[in-house]
């Protein structure tokens, strides 16, 4: 039988506020055991949790950048379970109202010429506080346990189980990791724990429309370690079945060194969560001015600079939104837009606008350059310096080669001043700081500028074509291979500096003579 | 001078007549020396509270006295106070050394007042007795085989006793009201959200509020210019100005209409209290108010409402009683669970554990529409009853308790028995109004009956002055035991 | 509705209270007195109204988001039952 996958995601970010969701304490990541765990934060008896503004911003952004709803008010509840990294025995979460409700994301499914755009919907997203961790290194045979993670905000962004294979489920993760980043809300640091995927998979017959029993796999904290475990889940899941057994319905871990899932025993008591509203914390408004006053602050949203990279007027933009229109599209459009369009090819457009920092780079340097050089600019981001950055292991806000440096070297490609090979050269130079990553400089003290004066190429032209009496014979005589070779010895002796439109303007002209 | 009001002792204070090491001396003395017979006091720390009395004359001393600076002040041990044990009337916190200090207790240092110690309770302001404490029960002064009311049992005992000039005490249901009245001293319930709850730990958080308990209502006005504030840590504190509700004490009566509720004077009332009730009403009359009959139909499911919503928000407040980071921790356990189980099972008296599983069972899966929700509804129609019959009265009067104090054991075996006790204080909470208990003579047993004033939302300064006016006209509310008169 | 042992005993381990067969009797008539009490609530049509979770009628107040809190791990561990480098130390969490 044909086996379709089910797969839905339930993401938590943790949002980059300096202080905790309900406390004052800090959220810095890596401090001393337990010292960023303050009196709120160990519930202490008698303390009181009060909300964080910069919690409830983050939120709003987000439910802006997907086209949720953004409900006001929304209620904050009490998820009630005991847990020794749980300080007072419930977690604040949020559940009837949560503070996103709906929404949706775009992926880019397939490869290799099936490539399509796919709509993955959001349930909801709502704002909570993170637990502490527990140690399981061996202190007598007893678990430690540290709290300074406790009450770091969270915002768990829940899709509806819209994914059908692990590489969707692949590119949606990265899709919401980019744009949690994108709009500032989360660093998206998957080692460190800030962007946390749980995932909820189940199997069905092809053609049903029946859901499957699902079991939600906890905690996965690379793209790797959730494709892993969606493959492995899913395998388990189909061999079950083929043999005649039932799933049962489970919470369950990864295992990444044994690349397996297996089930939690923590969890296998059936939880009753008694969730009740917080009679601590009073529901949250958000009024249609905060959220207006944000949305004019939020950056342009990833998709609308995609298209606009690929369009070449504010026309061609709106027809692109409009075919690829969905809510996110409808709630962001008020949001501010770039102004200028580049016409590239959806493939660069969407290299481009893979994080905003790249992004933002190439209009950086096309604002020294000029509209009409964009493909030249996306070329050189996308190889040149991407593959730079990657061999070094850096970002590209710490790019050896700022935008402005860049900019200048295109400048001179396109002035005809060096050639694109020289420009490699030069290009090597900058990266390595010399004469300050300046490309002039490296031009002039290298002597690498080209050579575009027609009597000096004349002269080069010359002396190949009388040592040559053989191949400018085999030319004449239809062999066009000969041309060929009689320009690589030009630039040759010219080292490489010889303009070589020119040298084969001149080359013809002298051929034909 | 155990009788003096808080206006009469600041005036010793700030005239040198005495110092507030010697006051605090003086109450010390009396206090060790009754405190055993009564059992009001969980915990005294002497020197603390001299070294507190040091510092006040300081300040005395350098004329930046505020009207409560140097007098002693008793705090019920559900205030967290930085240095002192504070039990919570608890053995799962019989260890714990607060680390920081209650809102409540911050605004009593700030302006100078000594904390003379910390009050005997229900444990976790849990019962209307003060027979629940870990701690033992608290005797009534009036007569030692009655109990003092609950939960603020010990403060009130306190300050009946003379042991204090005034308390603090918390209300979830009647806790400051009730044992008030029975011991026959004067408390109010300020509006929710008036007194921060930062520090003080929580029993029904959507329902606890702080307020004073002392001889009078003069001396409650005083206490309340301190303990009511906003406060930025309590999200549920109210930002608004702030009042001195010694304001109105002298405005005369004449023209305030008081509503009595019908439901109110029913059989459920004895016939000692309900004679001592009608007598307050008459006098109130004579000082020229009028009366009127309003309704407050859905109060009868007070009761039954609290008793959902009270033991729901409980069971979770108390879930970080773990013995994971601070109070007691069962000394043998198997495993976690093992751990949990017996820690909460031993650090934890019958009463606690009873409202833990009611509010655990009323919020589980499959019965929390029919009970918690349900209850919430019935809560708002509870309130809007208030809302109606403030449209046709200043005031509402009632009794506090439909008995006078009952005998220690009395009801310790029977809950309901017990809740029912709390019919008339109860609702009050729920519609998050203000409420005072004023005494207003005695029924059987010569034990103390008090008067339960309802006011409108915000309307303390206005209770206190039609309670003041009351006390102006009698003297209830500086009679004392007999045994203690001396 | 009435309560059953079983109902006493999953709410026990709901709340992570140990009780015995003895207590769990106990705690069964008492419970079963006090959700006869509770039972009224059950007469009133209370379709219409909202439920009520606040005594006010007001709205949460936002914290700025600025670090407040300083370090006092210290003196918030010189009450705890049981600390070993900087750690609360529990019996051994099963995942």
């Amino acid at each position: 039988m044909q086996w379709e996958i089910v797969i839905g995601l339930e993401v938590h970010t943790q949002l980059s506020t300096q202080s905790k969701i309900f406390s004052g304490g800090s959220t810095a990541f890596g401090a001393v055991p337990n010292t960023q765990a303050c009196a709120v934060d160990l519930a202490l008896p008698g303390v009181l949790p009060v909300l964080n503004r910069g919690a409830v911003e983050r939120a709003i952004k987000l439910g802006l950048a997907v086209g949720g709803k953004i409900n006001s008010p929304s209620v904050f509840a009490r998820k009630n379970y005991f847990y020794p990294d749980l300080p007072k025995g419930y977690q604040i979460s949020q559940y009837e109202l949560p503070v996103i409700d709906g929404g949706s994301v775009k992926i880019q499914v397939g490869h290799d010429g099936t490539e399509c755009e796919k709509t993955i919907r959001l349930t909801r997203a709502h704002l909570e506080e993170d637990a502490g961790k527990s140690l399981h290194d061996d202190f007598h045979g007893m678990t430690g346990i540290d709290l300074n993670r406790a009450g770091t905000p969270l915002l768990e962004i829940v899709s509806e189980p819209d994914m059908r294979s692990s590489a969707e489920a692949v590119a949606y993760a990265k899709t919401l990791h980019s744009l949690v980043r994108w709009i500032g809300i989360c660093d998206g640091n998957m080692q460190e724990g800030s962007f946390r995927c749980d995932a909820n998979v189940s199997v069905r017959p092809f053609g049903s429309d029946k859901l499957g029993t699902r079991c939600e796999i906890k905690n996965l904290n690379s793209f790797r370690f959730l494709e892993k475990a969606i493959n492995y889940e899913a395998r388990r899941q189909i061999e079950i079945i083929e043999d005649g057994g039932t799933i049962q319905q489970q919470t369950r871990l990864y295992d990444s060194e044994r690349d397996e899932t297996r089930a939690m025993r923590s969890k296998e008591d059936a939880q009753d969560y008694r969730y009740f509203p917080d009679p601590d914390l009073l529901p949250l408004e958000i009024s249609l001015q905060w959220v207006a006053k944000i949305k004019a602050a939020m950056p342009e949203l990833p998709m609308h600079r995609r298209y606009r990279f690929m369009a070449a007027d504010a026309a061609g933009l709106a027809a692109l939104l409009q075919e690829h229109s969905s809510v996110a599209f409808e709630a962001g459009l008020d949001v501010p837009v770039g102004r200028d369009f580049y016409q590239l090819s959806a493939y660069d457009a969407a290299m481009l606008t893979a994080d905003k920092d790249t992004a933002d780079y190439f209009e950086q340097v096309m604002e020294v350059i000029g509209g009409k050089n964009a493909k030249l600019c996306a070329n050189w981001v996308m190889g040149e310096v991407t593959s730079r950055l990657n061999r070094d292991d850096k970002d590209i806000t710490a790019s050896p080669v700022s935008a402005g440096q860049l900019a200048g070297l295109l400048l001179h490609i396109n002035n005809g001043t060096i050639s694109g090979k020289i420009a490699k050269e030069v290009f090597d130079a900058m990266w390595l700081g010399e004469y300050g990553g300046d490309a002039e400089t490296i031009i002039k003290t290298k002597g690498l500028k080209q050579i575009s004066d027609e009597g000096q190429i004349e002269k080069l032209v010359d002396e190949i074509l009388s040592a040559n009496p053989q191949q400018v014979a085999d030319y004449r005589n239809g062999k066009e291979k000969a041309f060929n070779s009689l320009i690589g010895q030009v630039m040759k002796v010219s080292k490489g500096k010889a303009n070589p439109a020119q040298v084969n303007e001149i080359l013809k002209k002298k051929l034909m003579e | 001078m155990f009788n003096f009001s808080l206006k009469q002792l600041s005036g010793l204070l700030s005239a040198k007549k005495i110092s507030s090491i010697e006051l605090t001396g003086e109450f010390l003395k009396r206090l060790k020396t009754l405190n055993p017979g009564y059992n009001a006091f969980i915990t005294i720390n002497e020197e603390t509270s001299l070294v507190q009395a040091r510092a006040a004359d300081a300040m005395i001393a350098a004329g930046q006295a505020h009207p409560l600076t140097g007098i002693p002040v008793a705090q019920k041990d559900i205030f967290c106070t930085k240095g002192w044990r504070t039990t919570c009337g608890s053995k799962m916190l019989s260890n714990f050394i607060s680390p920081y200090d209650a809102d409540v207790v911050e605004r009593f240092n700030t302006v100078g007042a000594v904390n003379i110690g910390k009050t005997n309770m229900d444990e976790f302001a849990m019962g209307s007795s003060n027979e629940t404490s870990f701690y033992g029960p608290v005797k009534n002064p009036w007569d030692i085989t009655a109990v003092p009311g609950g939960s603020s049992g010990g403060s009130a005992c306190a300050v009946a006793a003379r042991m204090t000039p005034a308390a603090t005490g918390t209300d979830t249901g009647g806790s400051i009201r009730q044992p008030a009245a029975l011991c026959g001293i004067s408390g109010i319930k300020p509006t929710y959200g008036l007194v921060s709850r930062y520090g003080m730990i929580a029993f029904a958080s959507s329902l606890d509020q702080g307020g004073p308990m002392a001889k009078s209502a003069e001396d409650l006005a005083l206490m309340l210019n301190v303990m009511a504030g906003f406060d930025v840590r309590d999200s549920t504190s109210l930002q608004r100005e702030p009042e001195d509700y010694t304001r109105d004490l002298e405005k005369p009566l004449a023209g305030l209409r008081i509503g009595l509720p019908k439901e109110y004077f029913v059989k459920e009332i004895n016939d000692d209290v309900a004679r001592a009730v009608e007598a307050a009403i008459a006098e109130y009359r004579k000082l020229g108010a009028t009366t009127v009959e309003v309704s407050l139909p859905a109060t009868k499911l007070s009761v039954p409402v609290y008793y959902v919503l009270a033991p729901a928000e409980a069971s979770s407040n108390l879930s970080r009683f773990d013995g994971v980071r601070y109070g007691y921790r069962a000394p043998d356990y198997i495993d976690l669970s093992d751990m949990y189980r017996k820690t909460r099972a031993q650090g934890f008296g019958a009463e606690v554990k009873r409202r833990i599983l009611i509010g655990t069972y009323v919020l589980s899966h499959g019965y929390y529409d029919a009970y918690y929700i349900q209850a919430q509804k019935l809560r708002r129609l509870i309130a809007q009853d208030f809302i109606e019959a403030f449209k046709q009265c200043d005031i509402i009067m009632g009794p506090t308790s439909p008995t006078v104090a009952f005998d220690l054991g009395e009801k310790s075996s029977d809950p309901v028995q017990m809740y029912l006790s709390d019919a008339y204080t109860i609702a009050v909470n729920l519609a998050g109004l203000p409420g005072m208990s004023i005494p207003v003579g005695f029924g059987n047993k010569n034990r103390p009956v008090g008067l339960h004033l309802i006011g409108n939302y915000f309307a303390e300064a206005q209770m206190l002055n039609v309670a003041h006016q009351y006390q102006e006209a009698t003297d209830w509310h500086v009679r004392m035991p007999v045994q203690l008169q001396t | 509705m009435s309560l059953s042992l079983d109902d006493v005993k999953r709410v026990a381990n709901l709340a992570q209270v140990e009780v015995s067969e003895d207590e769990a009797h106990t705690a069964l008539t008492q419970l079963s007195d006090i959700f006869s009490l509770i039972q009224q609530m059950q007469a009133v049509n209370t379709s219409t109204i909202k439920p009520m979770s606040h005594a006010q009628d007001v709205m949460q107040r936002l914290r700025p988001d600025l670090v407040t809190e300083i370090d006092q791990r210290k003196l918030f561990q010189s009450i705890a039952p049981k600390v070993e480098a900087g750690l609360y130390l529990v019996p051994k969490v099963i995942e």
